[in-house]
């Protein structure tokens, strides 16, 4: 499967407004679907910076590396899902969006980006 | 970190900060260096900044003949340290910047963050002055200035 069609399986999700695949050690985008007020490049950095940190967190605490990161705004929701080979999907979604949903798709990406 | 212009301070602190770059070299598209951050030793500033310089212009050239725009950065990815090398617009001229990055941040955290400091500092940067003429007898003292300037000595 392509990574476009990988990022279209969540997108498709009501009140999804874009989903990328970063590389992880770099914070680039790899791939990405995204509306257009929305700063992929700055995003990518961002959530690989923050998933970097939280793999340091939990690696202090003797605990293995998160499956899941989930971070509530008031403006909006972004899930970053860690895969295999040094990739990272992202979902950016406004608050109201079916977070259950979001984050079964966003695993499912994860493994089938990997 | 040391500047030779005090409105370049601000923005580059700030793009210290936030991308965790280690080394920082702001510098003239022909190698005059602005500010340092990171380096201890005037001999490597001024090796930095005319390498990087010498491969800006190398890469401007090759996109000429290529028939392309010019290339805006230039990355060199290591095994333990990154360089990115861009170019930016500043009211001052085409600028340069030199950065030197490890593992403990990412190479698009510091495009991210360039991208802010550059336009800070086209933002911050006075008006152009008229130039300055330097004659032969000044250039000894005046590098040294900007050598004291960037070094503190």
């Amino acid at each position: 499967m392509k990574l476009a069609d990988t990022l279209a399986g969540l997108t498709r999700v009501p009140g999804v407004r874009g989903a990328l695949i970063v590389s992880r050690d770099d914070g680039l985008v790899v791939a990405d679907t995204l509306m257009e007020d929305i700063n992929g490049a700055a995003v990518a950095a961002l959530a690989a910076s923050l998933a970097g940190r939280m793999r340091g967190v939990t690696a202090a605490l003797g605990q293995p590396e998160p499956v899941m990161m989930y971070l509530a705004g008031s403006g909006g929701t972004l899930l970053a899902a860690p895969s295999a080979n040094g990739l990272l999907v992202v979902a950016v979604a406004a608050p109201e969006v079916n977070t259950g949903e979001l984050r079964l798709l966003l695993l499912d990406a994860a493994a089938r980006a990997a | 970190m040391r500047a030779l212009e005090p409105w370049v301070e601000a923005p580059l602190s700030e793009f210290l900060a936030e991308s965790a770059a280690r080394l920082a070299l702001l510098m003239t598209s022909a190698g005059q260096v602005v500010a340092q951050h990171g380096f201890t030793r005037a001999l490597d500033v001024m090796s930095a900044a005319a390498l990087g310089a010498g491969i800006m212009a190398s890469t401007f050239e090759l996109a000429k003949v290529m028939g392309t725009r010019p290339m805006g950065s230039v990355v060199h990815q290591g095994s333990a340290v990154g360089v990115y090398l861009a170019s930016f617009d500043t009211p001052r001229g085409r600028w340069l910047g030199l950065v030197v990055f490890g593992r403990e941040t990412s190479l698009g955290l510091v495009q991210l963050f360039f991208a802010t400091l550059a336009s800070d500092l086209a933002r911050a940067a006075p008006a152009e002055e008229p130039p300055r003429q330097v004659l032969a007898e000044n250039f000894e003292a005046e590098l040294n200035n900007s050598l004291r300037a960037l070094f503190g000595r």
